[in-house]
This record gives structure tokens, C-alpha cells and sequence, in this order.
């Protein structure tokens, strides 16, 4: 399997204070990976310096083979990465549909045009999209209504407007039902099996991660203690230690 | 849907603006000034007005037709000045128009009196470019020009043995031209004058105590100021305080006039060398004190320069229309081209063919505190003749017509 | 050196009063969010009711008496003002509320003219404080040294207020997080009313303090505003010894420009504040503002479409008519029009920017009188042909925008509308000062377009063409992925960011946008009038444009436009009456209380309420 990104010495630290610690990692193509940790492990740390949000303190971040540490957001993103927020940032003023325009405006890039209408642009290229998430019944309604777990999947859509090789998505189930979890996870998994993209992730819900990713990554304290398979994930006693107390979650009947 | 409401708005409004046509039989004449935001000023001056006007309609009017002053206020806004100015000549059927006291509001009236052909007669604003560097055949000035003032003051000055000068000014174009003004004419007159200090505060905006160090440090024999209003009453609070007029002579342009010395109270500046409007020292029977009793008796106040202005601008108004013996604007304009206006508080008033501006000339004098009042004694009334420019140097400034 | 030490003292005895003002709109603004335009109102008011208390309170305890009284009667009208203005407008867009303020100065400014009269009032003396001490050899007066000794006291009483005690703790909370506030049981809209009373009360004690060293007038308002907002600014708004700092600073910078730089005295602060602003884009002690922390209140913006079938009609028909209007109507209902249009564009071009790009900007005026300024330069001083300078206009008012932008953009918010505010004064005070080419406030005179446009319907129609021509233009751009880029980039910059956006580039190109519209306006206004004056350029002329786009609606698409037309045809009725000011600000307050979405938006509630639509229809 090639490898699409890699991460190597990765740090962050803010007055001192160690938020990441000389994390290493990679991420094989068509490969679905969760980056889980208990709160304040700096799974968001990581995922905002990965996708050029913050940058690193130190360390190295390769995109397909070329360096893209400390580049902007919008520069990884034309580089074929795509990213959803742990809290959505969709434009609340836009339709559904026009949301996904938007970002198709970007990546065939006419920003900066002002002869057409922008609502007539890849309205059916976006509809498409919708589609893929089960979002088309939707697409004329005012995001601003739109509910929670809606907006989740209108976010993923946008997220795959641009084809990306790599997908980062910071928490995409948080807040929803359980029902909708699961599907929302199963609609990712069914986009990296059929798309071929790779998809980095964090999450809280365990039930989510194992039944989901290829491999586990686990964020403490900044540190990165276990990468594997689910079950030498489950079995590292490490991760047993950290997450003593959750630790119903890794008993052996589970998900076996 | 939008466009909709933005037309029914629009109707509305202009449906609003539509006044009551008067069908009277009056001759109108608008009169713009800045009402609100010059209010200290505005007041007495259109006082003087509706006085003129009861004198002159009891006296039958102006053509056998009564003469009215439609009054608007322009904001102190010179674009909003030309709307008002345009709305009154084409649609409320004022045969001329009149007033403004900021300069800048003057200059806009005046260009466009002279773009569409209407007559204008600046009564209150400062500005000397009005009727020479800007001047045009539409019009004319009644107010003293800052030129002339300031040369009865560095013809006092002259006189004494002081060599170095402070001067300070509000920071536009008044202050400027006054300053100028006074350095010319000083310089003229005694060419080893020097300035040492120019001081220039923001207009109603003074930073006193740091303007009175700044001239204290120059160490001048003279000061020259031409601040006024609340810029005044400040400086001479801080620099009374501070002993900086101790042992100097003080020039002050305007400083005398009623507007700026009243608010002063007992804290008047005593000894300095002003123009101003000494209305307290007219005696009866004189046209200014005739002018001054009959202003008490209509309004209850005393009188401002401002009244005084505004009285002479109707008195004006209604000389030219009678001699044009007619409303056309052209035949006024004409009229005013050396008119002679009799019976003013001033005695007879002339508007020079050359530069269309008044006769008007200012009463000089030194200041004291009398009664917990300022006021100006030794004061004389001076003519303005001798001080303006030579007839050869007005036709330089002035524009070809 | 005992003449630096007076000057030094000088500063600082004029930074006492403009510290208590600024510490009081300081306060306001970080607790409530309001931006108070009126705040040098309460100075005013201060000073008025002093000189009236002092009269009636002689002597020493009568003196120092009145100052403190006047702080209490300053902050209950401050306070009845926030309950009846304020308080129902919280839930209004960002920076409604200084609409609403904005009316409260006029009402203000007229009952004090009513009251008090028009002449100006010389404050009474602090008794057995007249004349100086002196130090060194050098004459400082005794109030001076007085103001400087009690300026450290009510810092420190301040400061005691807001770090010891439960009220402010309160309000320490509520200027990190208003929520969270709410959250803990406090009844918010008690700490607001109190804080904007504490807040005027001490613009009222500054209004009174100051009346040794000068009195009371009714242009003072407007005086202090400006240098209160750039102390507040250059402080950081909402850090009180931020403010303090300021002040000094401000005051002392002053004094010396005034004894060596004394031309300097119209942009000394603004340009102090312009670099501080560039240096520190939040002010000395000011805290970054966090995206959306004050942002986006109320109901959601709308999808925006443009007009259907029926709306294009109408759209038409009411252009025609337009069209029509020289064969039927007098001159001057032309002439308003054109006022109307001019107006309307320049408005609009402010709320391409304000509406869908989120930027608040202060100093639009700049591009407006700066187009305006660049037609009449050309003609005045080359004799340029009209049809050339005109051009001029638009051109000259985008470079400006290219260049003052590049400093600006990178700010948000408040500091950006700020720094807005001091490129625009800093334009100002170069057609203010540079007579030689400008002529200063004498202004160029004779600026008319040609021949065969120098009559009332055809200046008309030319104005109608390219008026309602650039109106239409920037509502399809609105429409267009440029405009759309735009709003997603307020909306969410980090998502914008994350999907390719460029959004300081594209706000960038929208700030040159709306400047060179600016200056299309400027420069019809120019020819329309014959003259310009720096009075095109003045803050005022900014707020105007500011206001009418508030009273329009923001999350609107028609809001400037309509608001434009609404605001010129009312002032042309109200001003010819005489206290046009008090029923203006009445007026002002009425649509900002009963229609806080702005006149487009409430309208076009009640009009979906009247369909009974419900929330999400957007076809």
C-alpha cells in the first residue's frame, strides 16, 4: 500500500506547555484510520497542524510525498486534502446545495469571477454530491435550519467536492444519535471502499472506531502510545491504563 | 419586491417635500444658513432679518409687494446648501438668495449662483476669495473682509515698538488667510517685523495650555489672535492663568464682537487691541443707536454683530430691488453694481462695482471690563477704503468675467 | 527641562478628563458590545448640568459637590437611555445598536439647545483655584495640578470597582463571556443598564471636571468623540488602564505637537492611532476578538436569489418611470433624485462590503469624497474635459482603496473600522491642509460637467445610467461566485480557508470594489454640485452612509439602497422644520426599536408572516 501521508516528529507547544509531543505516523492510501484519545490528548492540535490550521513547533508533514508543513489551509486543500470541523462551520446564509457550490467554485477555481450567476453554477455536479450523503431532498433548504446531524453529512459532501486523496474529519459523529452515527460511518467507510480516499478521523465513540477504521492511532497527553489494528490496540496495556475506567468499551466480546 | 418598496418610499418622500405653493403676493428671497449647528451665531443674525423686514414691509414693502426671507437650513453641509439654494429659486420662487457664515458654504452658493445665472448675496461669510480670487458677477459680499480687518490691526501695531509677533489662528482657511492678511500687511508697514511663533489649533478644538507654552517659549513683544468662540474663551482663561499677555500687546481679529466677548464675563481680556461691535457706547439717535433700541425693543436681546449683519442684508436686499424695479434676477444684479443703500446703521452703504463688495467697514478699539462685562473703549468706526487692495491688484486677483 | 516638565504636565492634566470619558465608553463597549456614538453627549450633558449645579452650590463644597452630583444625574440618563433606546435592541445585528445611539445624539443635541440656548457657557472656576504654582520658574495652573492628582484616584477606584467587587466581577465576566453571564443567574439586562449608566456617569463627571479650563457649548459632543474613540482604540477597547495609558499618551503626544509640529494638530491622534492599530491590531492592552464572539446575532441571514419574473418586472417598471420622470416633473425633483441616487450608490457600495463581506468599515467617506476630489483636481487644475476627470474618479478612488486597504484588511471588526476611520481622517486632513492644491476648506468651486450635460435632464439622465447602473452591477456581483466567495468568507472563515478560499484576497478585491463604486458616486456628486469641500470626506459623511444601510437592513440585499432613499427623503421634509434634529433622532430610534432587522428585513418578515411562508422558503 502507498502512503499518502506521513507525519514525522510532529510537536506543538504553546508557553512551554507540550500540546504535542514528537508524534509520527502515517496514513496508507485507501486506508480508514482513527486518531483517538481521551479530551485534551491533542487530537485537535494535530489535526489543525496537519491541515494548517496551527503551526507546528517542530516536525515534518508530507502530503504524497511532498513537504506541506506550515503551508496554509487553502494550499493543502488544493493539494487534495479535505477536512469537516468538530463544530461545523457551513455558511448558515447559503442554501444546502450552494454550500456544496461553493466549494466546487473553489476548486475549479472561479472565486474571483463575477459574470455568472453563482446559484446556475455545478448545481447538478453539486446535486451529485448530495446524492452520495442522501442529502439531495434537502438541497434548497437554508442551512441554517438544517439539523445537527444533517449538517454533518452536508459538511462530508463538501469535503469530497474537490476529489481529495486524504480526508481529515475531526470528530464527525459528535452530538448525534447513535443511529446516526453508525450511518454516518458506514456512508464514509462505503466513500473510502468506492472513492479510494483515505480518511484520517477522531472520535470519542468507541463503538464508532472499532467497527470502522483499519487501524487505531492513540493520542495521550500529547503522546502518541499505540498504532495498529483493533485488536493490538485493544490489547496494548497502555491504552489499557489511560482509558481505565472507560475500559468496558475493550472488552474482548465486543467487536470481536 | 424590494424596488417596489424603494418607489413608494421615494414618491412619499418627494410627495412630502412638495410645500404648500404660496400663492401671496410677495417677493421672496431665500436665505440659507446653518440655523442648528451655528446656532450662537445663526440666532441674532436672523433676528436682525425679520427686524429689516417688519421696518420695510410697514414701509410698504418692495415694490409695492411685501418682501419675505424663506429661512432653511443647510447643516453646515455646502452640497446640501446648493440643493436648498436650487429648490428655493425653482420651485419656491425666491428671486435671489442670501446668507451662510462658514466660508466654504459661501464658496459653494457662490459657484452656483454663477453656473445658473441666480443672484447670491454672501452676507455673513469670511471668506475674501468670495468677491476676489473666486469672485463672480453673481456675487456679492456684505460682511467686512478679513483683509481689511486685519490691516486696521497691523496699522496699530505698527505704531508701537514691538518687533517679534506669535500669531494664532484656528487651523482652516480663515485662520489662514487672516493670519496672512496680517503678516502682509504688517510687514508693509514695518518691515522689521518678525514672527517668531504660528500656532495653529484645531478649529473649537484648542489645546489652550499647550498653545500658550508654545507661544510663551517664542518669547514674542506681540500677539495676533484670531481664534474665536469657545477656542477664545479658553485661551485667554489659560493664558491669563499662565501671564503670558503680562507686558504684551494683543491683537485680537473678532475678538471684540458681542458673539465672543460676552460669554467671557469678567474674564475678558483687558488691553488688547480688537474689531468688534461696541453697541453698549452708540448714542441715541445715531443710526446705530436707533438700530440698537429698536432691536432691544423687538427681541428683548442685545444686540450681536451677527444682528447687525443680518438687519443691513434685508436692508440690502430691498435697495436692490427697488432700484432694479424689478424681480429678474439680472436686473438685480445689476442693481447691486455700485448701489447705494441709505438709512443703514452705518449710514450709507455701497456695493463696489469692482469687486462687489460692501462698504462695510468695522469698529476698532481696546478692550476693558466694566460692570463684570467686556467691552471696547477709545473705539472708533473706520472705513474701510483706505485698507483695501489698489483697484490694479483687485483686477489681478479677480477672474476675467 | 523645566519646560518639558510643564509641557509634560500640561499633557497629563488633559489626559484627566479624556480618561474618565473613554474609560466610561470603554467600559460600555466591553461589557455591552455598543459601539456609543452618543457617548460625547453625555459629556455635553455634563458640562451643561454642572455649570447649572455649580450655580446653585457655591463655594468649595458646592463646587466639588456639583461635580460629583452631575456624575449621578449624567448616569440616570444614561440609564433611562438604555432602557428605553437600548434594551430592546440587543438582539439586533452587530453594530445596530449605533444607529440607535446615533439618533440619541441628535434628540440630545436639540433639548440642550432648547434648554441652555445657543450661546456658549464659560465654566465657573474651581474656587481657590485660580492661578498658577510654580514649578521650576514655570506658571502650571493650580487646577492642572489638581486634575493630575485626582486622575490616579478614580483609576484606582475603578479598578477597585472592577477587580474587588461583585459588580465587577460581573462585568469582568460579561466582557470575557456575555453568555456565560446569563448562564450563572445574573439578569443580564440589569448589569447592561447599570454599566452604560456607570459609563455615562463618568462621561458626565468628565463633562463637569473639565469646566475650570473651558465651559459648555453645543458643538462639544462631536468634538470629543473622535479623540475618545481613538483613545479607547489605541488602549484596546474594553481594558481601562489600556484607556489610561491612551490618554496619557494621546494628551502628552499632543501638547508637543502643538509646540513643534503646529500645522499637526487636525491628525496628530489619527495618525498615532493608525500605526498603533498596524503595529498592534487590538490596541495596547486590547485582547484579540474572537471570530463571531459578537458577531451574527439574531435570526440567520437568508438565502439570498435574485428577482424572480415579477421582481425583474417591477424592477422595470419602476426604472422607466424613473425614466420618465423629466418629461412631467419641475428641476428640483430631478435634482433630488439625482441626490437620491448619488446617495444610494455610495450606500450601497458601503453595504457590499458591510452586508456581504462583514466589514464594518468607518471610513467610506475616504473613497466617496476621494473619487469626488480626483474629478475635481483634474478639472480645476489641468482643465481636464469633464468626460475624462470623470473617469478619473472611480480609477483614482479604487487606487486608494488598494492602498489603505492593504493596512486594513488584515484587522476585524471593530479595530478594522477603526483603522478605516483614521486612513479616511488622514484623506481628510490632506484636503484640509494641502491649500496649495486643494485649497483647504475654500474648496474647488466650478466644477461642471460639459455642455451637453450641464442641464437638468441630461445630468439626469447620465446620473440615472450609471447610478442605478452600478447599483444593479454590484447586486449581480453579490450574485456571482465572487460575491458568494464573499459571504461564505464572513460567514466562516475557517471554512472558507479550508475549502480553497482566499479569504483576506477576496475581501480585499470587494474593499477595492466598493471604493471604486464609491468614487463612481463621488464623482456624479461632484458634477451634480459644481464644488467640492473637505466636508465630502469629514467621519460624518462615513456615518451617514453607515446609518442608512443599518436603518436599510444589513442582511439585506436592497437595505442601503432603500435606507438611502428612505433617509434623504425624510431629512428633506424634517429640515425645514425647526427642531428638525429632535424629531430626526425620534425618528431614527422609532425604526431602530420597531424594526430591528432594518427596514427591508422587517418589512419583508411581515410580509412572509402575511403569507403565513414559513421560516425556510427561499424560492
Amino acid at each position: 500500500m502507498t502512503e499518502i501521508l506521513r507525519v514525522e516528529n510532529l510537536k506543538k507547544s504553546y508557553d512551554g506547555f507540550l500540546a504535542v509531543n514528537d508524534v509520527s505516523f502515517s496514513v496508507a492510501a485507501g486506508e480508514l484510520k482513527a486518531l483517538i484519545g481521551p479530551n485534551g490528548a491533542g487530537k485537535s492540535t494535530c489535526f489543525n497542524m496537519l491541515m494548517g490550521q496551527l503551526k507546528p513547533t517542530h516536525g515534518r508533514v508530507y502530503f504524497d510525498g511532498k513537504e506541506i508543513t506550515g503551508h496554509k489551509p487553502r494550499d493543502i486543500w488544493r493539494r487534495g486534502v479535505g477536512r469537516t470541523f468538530q463544530i461545523t462551520g457551513t455558511y448558515q446564509s447559503m442554501t444546502v446545495i450552494e454550500n456544496v457550490q461553493m466549494a466546487l467554485m473553489s476548486h475549479h477555481r472561479r472565486i474571483f469571477t463575477i459574470g455568472p450567476r453563482a446559484w446556475r453554477l455545478y448545481r447538478d455536479e453539486a446535486m451529485e454530491l448530495l446524492k452520495t450523503v442522501a442529502m439531495q431532498d434537502q438541497a434548497d433548504r437554508p442551512c441554517s435550519v438544517l439539523a445537527y446531524g444533517d449538517l454533518k453529512r452536508l459538511e462530508l459532501a463538501i469535503a469530497l467536492c474537490h476529489k481529495p486523496r486524504l480526508l481529515l474529519m475531526d470528530e464527525p459523529t459528535a452530538g448525534m444519535a447513535p443511529t446516526a452515527r453508525v450511518e454516518l460511518m458506514q456512508l464514509v467507510a462505503d466513500i473510502v471502499r468506492d472513492q479510494g480516499v483515505s480518511v484520517l478521523f477522531t472520535e470519542h465513540d468507541m463503538d464508532v472506531v472499532f467497527a470502522h477504521s483499519h487501524h487505531i492511532m492513540v493520542l495521550n497527553r500529547g503522546e502518541l502510545i499505540a498504532d495498529g489494528n483493533a485488536a493490538e490496540v485493544r490489547n496494548n496495556p497502555q491504552v489499557q491504563e489511560v482509558y481505565l475506567g472507560g475500559g468496558t468499551l475493550f472488552k474482548e466480546d465486543t467487536h470481536a | 419586491m424590494n424596488f417596489i418598496r424603494r418607489t413608494v418610499l421615494g414618491m412619499v418622500a418627494v410627495a412630502a417635500a412638495l410645500p404648500a405653493v404660496a400663492q401671496d403676493d410677495s417677493i421672496k428671497v431665500g436665505e440659507i444658513n446653518h440655523y442648528k449647528r451655528m446656532a450662537a451665531f445663526a440666532e441674532p443674525y436672523k433676528k436682525g432679518i425679520e427686524l429689516a423686514l417688519s421696518e420695510i414691509n410697514e414701509d410698504g414693502g418692495v415694490l409695492g409687494k411685501d418682501l419675505e426671507f424663506i429661512f432653511r437650513d443647510d447643516q453646515g453641509d455646502p452640497a446640501e446648501a446648493v440643493k436648498i439654494a436650487e429648490e428655493l429659486m425653482t420651485r419656491d420662487g425666491a428671486v435671489m438668495f442670501t446668507g451662510s457664515i462658514l466660508s466654504h458654504v459661501g464658496l459653494a452658493l457662490s459657484s452656483f449662483a454663477a453656473e445658473k445665472g441666480y443672484l447670491y448675496l454672501a452676507s455673513e461669510p469670511l471668506a475674501d476669495s468670495l468677491v476676489w480670487k473666486s469672485g463672480n458677477p453673481w456675487t456679492y459680499r456684505l460682511r467686512t473682509s478679513t483683509w481689511v480687518q486685519a490691516a486696521m490691526l497691523a496699522e496699530e501695531a505698527a505704531k508701537t515698538d514691538a518687533v517679534t509677533y506669535a500669531t494664532i489662528a484656528p487651523n482652516y482657511a480663515y485662520g489662514q488667510d487672516a493670519v496672512a492678511a496680517f503678516k502682509e500687511n504688517l510687514t508693509r508697514l514695518k518691515p522689521d517685523v518678525e514672527f517668531v511663533a504660528e500656532q495653529w489649533p484645531a478649529l473649537f478644538n484648542i489645546d489652550a495650555g499647550a498653545e500658550v507654552q508654545a507661544i510663551e517659549r517664542a518669547k514674542p513683544d506681540a500677539i495676533y489672535n484670531v481664534t474665536f468662540g469657545t477656542d477664545l474663551a479658553k485661551l485667554v482663561r489659560e493664558g491669563g492663568d499662565r501671564g503670558l499677555f503680562d507686558g504684551r500687546d494683543v491683537y485680537g481679529l473678532l475678538t471684540g464682537e458681542p458673539e465672543y466677548l460676552e460669554p467671557l464675563g469678567d474674564e475678558a481680556p483687558e488691553g488688547w487691541f480688537v474689531t468688534g461691535f461696541p453697541w453698549y457706547a452708540f448714542e441715541d439717535g445715531t443710526p446705530e443707536g436707533t438700530f440698537v433700541a429698536a432691536y432691544e425693543d423687538a427681541t428683548g436681546e442685545t444686540p450681536k454683530i451677527g444682528s447687525l449683519v443680518g438687519y443691513m442684508t434685508a436692508q440690502s436686499i430691498a435697495a436692490a430691488i427697488n432700484a432694479a424695479g424689478s424681480t429678474e434676477g439680472d436686473a438685480i444684479r445689476e442693481a447691486f453694481e455700485d448701489l447705494q443703500v441709505s438709512g443703514t446703521p452705518i449710514g450709507d452703504l455701497t456695493y463696489r462695482a469692482i469687486d462687489h463688495q460692501s462698504t462695510l467697514g468695522a469698529w476698532v478699539g481696546t478692550t476693558a471690563v466694566e460692570d463684570g462685562m467686556g467691552v471696547m473703549v477709545d473705539w472708533e468706526y473706520k472705513d474701510p477704503a483706505p485698507y483695501m487692495p489698489t483697484d490694479e491688484e483687485i483686477g489681478e486677483m479677480r477672474p476675467a468675467e | 527641562m523645566a519646560f518639558f516638565l510643564a509641557q509634560f504636565l500640561t499633557g497629563l492634566a488633559n489626559a484627566a478628563a479624556l480618561f474618565l470619558v473613554a474609560s466610561g465608553l470603554s467600559l460600555i463597549f466591553g461589557v455591552t458590545r455598543i459601539v456609543n456614538f452618543a457617548h460625547g453627549s453625555f459629556y455635553m450633558l455634563g458640562a451643561f448640568i454642572g455649570i447649572y449645579l455649580m450655580e446653585i452650590l457655591p463655594g468649595h463644597v458646592g463646587f466639588w459637590a456639583a461635580i460629583l452630583l452631575t456624575g449621578v444625574a449624567v448616569g440616570l440618563i444614561g440609564a433611562i437611555t438604555e432602557i428605553i433606546v437600548l434594551r430592546p435592541i440587543y438582539k439586533a445585528p452587530e453594530l445596530f445598536q449605533l444607529v440607535a445611539t446615533f439618533g440619541v445624539i441628535l434628540v440630545i443635541q436639540d433639548l440642550a439647545l432648547m434648554i441652555w440656548g445657543a450661546e456658549d457657557k464659560l465654566g465657573p472656576r474651581a474656587p481657590g483655584l485660580r492661578g498658577v504654582w510654580r514649578i521650576f520658574g514655570e506658571p502650571v495652573p493650580k487646577y492642572d495640578i489638581v486634575l493630575i492628582a485626582i486622575t490616579p484616584f478614580i483609576l484606582f477606584a475603578l479598578w477597585y470597582l472592577i477587580t474587588k467587587t461583585r459588580l465587577g466581577v460581573l462585568v469582568r465576566a460579561a466582557t470575557q463571556d456575555r453568555e456565560m453571564v446569563g448562564a450563572l443567574g445574573v439578569n443580564q439586562a440589569w448589569l447592561f443598564t447599570g454599566v452604560f449608566a456607570l459609563g455615562s456617569a463618568l462621561a458626565g463627571l468628565g463633562g463637569a471636571l473639565q469646566l475650570p479650563k473651558g465651559g459648555a457649548d453645543l458643538l462639544m459632543d462631536f468634538n470629543i468623540i473622535g479623540e475618545v474613540f481613538v483613545v479607547v482604540v489605541i488602549g484596546g477597547m474594553g481594558s481601562l488602564p489600556g484607556a489610561f495609558i491612551a490618554a496619557v499618551i494621546i494628551s502628552v503626544l499632543n501638547v508637543f505637537g502643538v509646540t513643534y509640529l503646529p500645522q499637526s494638530t487636525l491628525v496628530l491622534m489619527y495618525v498615532v492611532m493608525a500605526v498603533v492599530l498596524i503595529v498592534r491590531p487590538y490596541g495596547i492592552l486590547g485582547r484579540e476578538e474572537v471570530a463571531g464572539e459578537h458577531g451574527q446575532v439574531g435570526a440567520p441571514e437568508q438565502p439570498i436569489r435574485p428577482y424572480g419574473r415579477t421582481g425583474i418586472l417591477a424592477v422595470t417598471l419602476f426604472i422607466a418611470v424613473l425614466a420618465l420622470v423629466p418629461l412631467f416633473a419641475e428641476q428640483f425633483v430631478m435634482t433630488l433624485i439625482v441626490d437620491m441616487i448619488v446617495f444610494a450608490l455610495f450606500a450601497a457600495s458601503l453595504h457590499f462590503i458591510l452586508g456581504s463581506g462583514g466589514l464594518v468599515s468607518f471610513g467610506h467617506a475616504a473613497f466617496f469624497g476621494g473619487g469626488a476630489y480626483a474629478a475635481a483636481l483634474l478639472v480645476f487644475h489641468t482643465g481636464t474635459p469633464m468626460e475624462l476627470a470623470f473617469l478619473f474618479a472611480p480609477l483614482a478612488a479604487g487606487m486608494l482603496a488598494l492602498a489603505i486597504g492593504w493596512f486594513c484588511i488584515r484587522l476585524t471588526g471593530v479595530y478594522f473600522a477603526m483603522l478605516t476611520l483614521a486612513f479616511s481622517q488622514l484623506v481628510w486632513s490632506l484636503a484640509f491642509q494641502w491649500r496649495g492644491v486643494t485649497r483647504g476648506d475654500d474648496g474647488l468651486v466650478g466644477i461642471w460637467p460639459s455642455d451637453w450635460l450641464n442641464a437638468p435632464a441630461p445630468f439626469y439622465y447620465f446620473t440615472l445610467i450609471l447610478g442605478v447602473g452600478g447599483i444593479v452591477f454590484l447586486r449581480h456581483v453579490i450574485h456571482s461566485p465572487f460575491g458568494y466567495a464573499l459571504r461564505a468568507g464572513r460567514d466562516s472563515p475557517r471554512q472558507a480557508e479550508a475549502m480553497g478560499i482566499d479569504v483576506k484576497r477576496v475581501q480585499y478585491a470587494a474593499f477595492v470594489l466598493a471604493g471604486v463604486m464609491a468614487g463612481l458616486a463621488g464623482g456624479i456628486f461632484v458634477f451634480s454640485k459644481g464644488s467640492v469641500f473637505p466636508t465630502v470626506l469629514e467621519i460624518a459623511e462615513s456615518f451617514d452612509a453607515l446609518i442608512v444601510v443599518f436603518l436599510g437592513g444589513v442582511k439585506t440585499l436592497a437595505g442601503g439602497v432603500v435606507g438611502a432613499g428612505f433617509m434623504t427623503g425624510v431629512e428633506d421634509w424634517l429640515v425645514r422644520l425647526e427642531y428638525w434634529r429632535l424629531l430626526l433622532g425620534l425618528v431614527i430610534i422609532a425604526v431602530v426599536i420597531l424594526m430591528p432587522e432594518g427596514i427591508v428585513g422587517t418589512l419583508r418578515t411581515l410580509w412572509r408572516r402575511m403569507r403565513n411562508d414559513d421560516e425556510e422558503v427561499v424560492k
